[in-house]
């Protein structure tokens, strides 16, 4: 069996969850698995997978890692799933490690491919931020833990069926549960909403100092667009937090991304790759930005953008 | 408070990297290394903590000779003293081998608190701190932005998703993995690298710490990803490609 594991968020599913149950569909059927989605909390009967395992305690109204891992892993040791695939979310990324230590397993986190081969599933994952690939066979005995990356399967593509839902009842103490989590908050009240300009013009680490900002805040002018950029820039308070893009700020979807000085850290790509055109301007040839670009200019950006600033006004008169 | 910082080193950001003959690994032969920037973060946070509330930091850090450099430098930003547990071949190690030499090398020193990096720039995998709290039966929380010191516990604030944060407290001892960029890193002074040289170095081999860490991820290969999209260079000197590349914004992409 492939057990997927559907995070929600909120009164909805996190939206990672119904890809991570579309790649474990597709690994079922090149397997020959039984797939299932586990859910913890409301929802299980609105998931389009015909075995859908619901857990519901009141010591997991909230997330804690205990509390997670208590619950999953006695629906693991229950069911003996092969392959266990879970969204890589920072919900996942803070329990699914110790689940799968668990089972003395070891989780392949952050896969963007897998395929069956040779019985046995081949992962594919990122190093150095997305400057390499790496294909990673996973030995030993089941159940194998990975956590998929966002954007790499489609949740269109779910053969939807309608959901069997079986109650799994787990045996959880209060004192099982070492942190106390408070409720979540917003720092700040959103004054910049980036998802709905159609031009962003967006800064990274390559800018060098923030003195250097201006000349990129030209060019945004220049379009019509409005400024962006990756999380050093913001970190630093170079611009401001509620400006990043990323998996930590904000996902957009403009018609146009200029990318400047940014290498392209997953976490970035995961806030931006939904453009429908994406210019890159970097130093770096084998940045991964290059590997989402439609148009790429490798050069010296403290050549390139005062030129195109240039252009861009002259172009519009 | 006794602090535990556990650090690794890793190719300088900028670093050109290719691939090596066996097509498992990189050429590390010509590369710059220094410390993972989450884990500068975390030995920063180590070291306001040991300021606030007295105690101790230790650095612990796996890794070949080279990374004697990263430990000197730690040392001499503040750490009282280190460990490093040299090993060669690091980067055949999976995550739960790596975990269980942290494991037992942090071993009788019972700290009240060990803190990492979220991730490392060079592997990724961001899960030693979760699977080290996991070995040791500690409490933990990852990508953390502030921690505040209680009496027998401590205060985080976590980041969550979208500009979304927590508070969890939770009992000590505990791990926490710290995200980059939440301070402002120190720079070594030079009474601290002077002082640095004096600093006690615990070194440690795989043999002296006795523990099976056979690893269960093989890396098959190593390589360039296949690009998703078919970028269109943009060749020429800077007028040049700015003038193309205006062309490409009026004319196909419509935003001019």
């Amino acid at each position: 069996m492939i057990l997927v594991f559907l995070e929600r968020s909120g009164s909805d599913f996190h939206r990672l969850s119904f890809e991570t149950l579309a790649a474990g569909q597709q690994l079922g059927a090149e397997m020959n698995l039984p797939v299932a989605a586990v859910v913890i909390g409301d929802g299980a009967s609105e998931v389009p997978n015909a075995t859908v395992f619901s857990i519901t305690h009141p010591l997991l109204a909230q997330y804690t890692a205990d509390g997670y891992t208590i619950a999953l892993e006695q629906l693991i040791r229950a069911k003996q799933p092969t392959y266990v695939l879970l969204p890589h979310t920072y919900t996942v990324r803070d329990f699914a490690p110790k689940l799968a230590t668990r089972f003395e397993r070891v989780l392949v986190s952050d896969v963007v491919a897998m395929r069956a081969e040779g019985g046995n599933l081949l992962l594919v994952r990122q190093l150095f931020q997305g400057k390499l690939n790496a294909d990673v066979r996973v030995s030993g005995v089941a159940p194998s833990f990975a956590s998929i990356q966002a954007g790499v399967y489609r949740s269109d593509q779910l053969q939807a069926a309608t959901a069997n839902v079986e109650e799994f009842s787990v045996a959880i103490e209060a004192s099982d549960i070492r942190s106390k989590p408070e409720e979540p908050f917003r720092e700040t009240v959103r004054a910049v909403d980036l998802s709905a300009a159609s031009v962003i013009v967006s800064v990274g680490r390559g800018i060098k100092e923030k003195e250097n900002i201006p000349m990129i805040q030209e060019l945004a002018s220049a379009l019509g667009a409005e400024l962006a950029a990756s999380r050093p820039i913001c970190d630093n308070g170079w611009l401001p937090m509620e400006r990043q893009v990323g998996s930590s700020g904000q996902t957009v979807a403009p018609k146009v991304y200029m990318a400047i000085g940014i290498s392209g850290a997953i976490q970035h790509l995961v806030g931006m790759k939904g453009a429908k055109t994406i210019v890159a301007i970097n130093k770096d040839a084998e940045a991964p930005i290059f590997e989402v670009a439609d148009y790429g200019i490798v050069g010296d950006l403290f050549e390139v953008v005062p030129a195109l600033t240039e252009a861009v006004k002259k172009a519009r008169g | 408070m006794k602090i535990v910082v556990a650090i690794k080193q890793v190719p300088a950001r900028d670093s050109q990297l290719r691939v090596d003959d066996t097509g498992r690994w990189i050429q590390e032969a010509d590369l710059n290394f220094e410390i993972n920037e989450p884990d500068a973060y975390a030995l920063e946070e180590g070291l306001q903590l040991k300021e606030k509330n007295g105690g101790e930091v230790i650095a612990l850090c796996l890794g070949p000779g080279r990374a004697s450099s990263t430990i000197r430098e730690a040392l001499a930003k503040g750490a009282d003293r280190a460990i490093h547990i040299e090993e060669e071949s690091v980067a055949t190690l999976d995550t739960l081998g790596i975990a269980r030499l942290l494991a037992k090398a942090i071993g009788d020193e019972k700290p009240d608190l060990i803190l990492t990096g979220l991730q490392s720039d060079d592997l990724g995998y961001g899960q030693t701190g979760v699977v080290l709290a996991e070995l040791l039966g500690w409490a933990h929380s990852t990508i953390i932005m502030e921690v505040e010191v209680r009496n027998e516990s401590i205060r985080v604030k976590r980041e969550l998703e979208g500009g979304w944060f927590q508070h969890i407290e939770m009992p000590l001892p505990a791990v926490l993995t710290i995200q980059s960029g939440i301070s402002k890193l120190r720079y070594a002074s030079l009474m601290g690298i002077k002082k640095a040289k004096t600093k006690e170095v615990k070194r440690l081999t795989l043999e002296d710490l006795q523990v099976h860490a056979m690893s269960q991820t093989n890396v098959e290969r190593v390589y360039l990803p296949q690009k998703s999209k078919q970028t269109q260079l943009l060749e020429g000197p800077a007028k040049e490609v700015a003038a193309k590349l205006v062309e490409k914004l009026k004319f196909e992409a419509r935003v001019i």
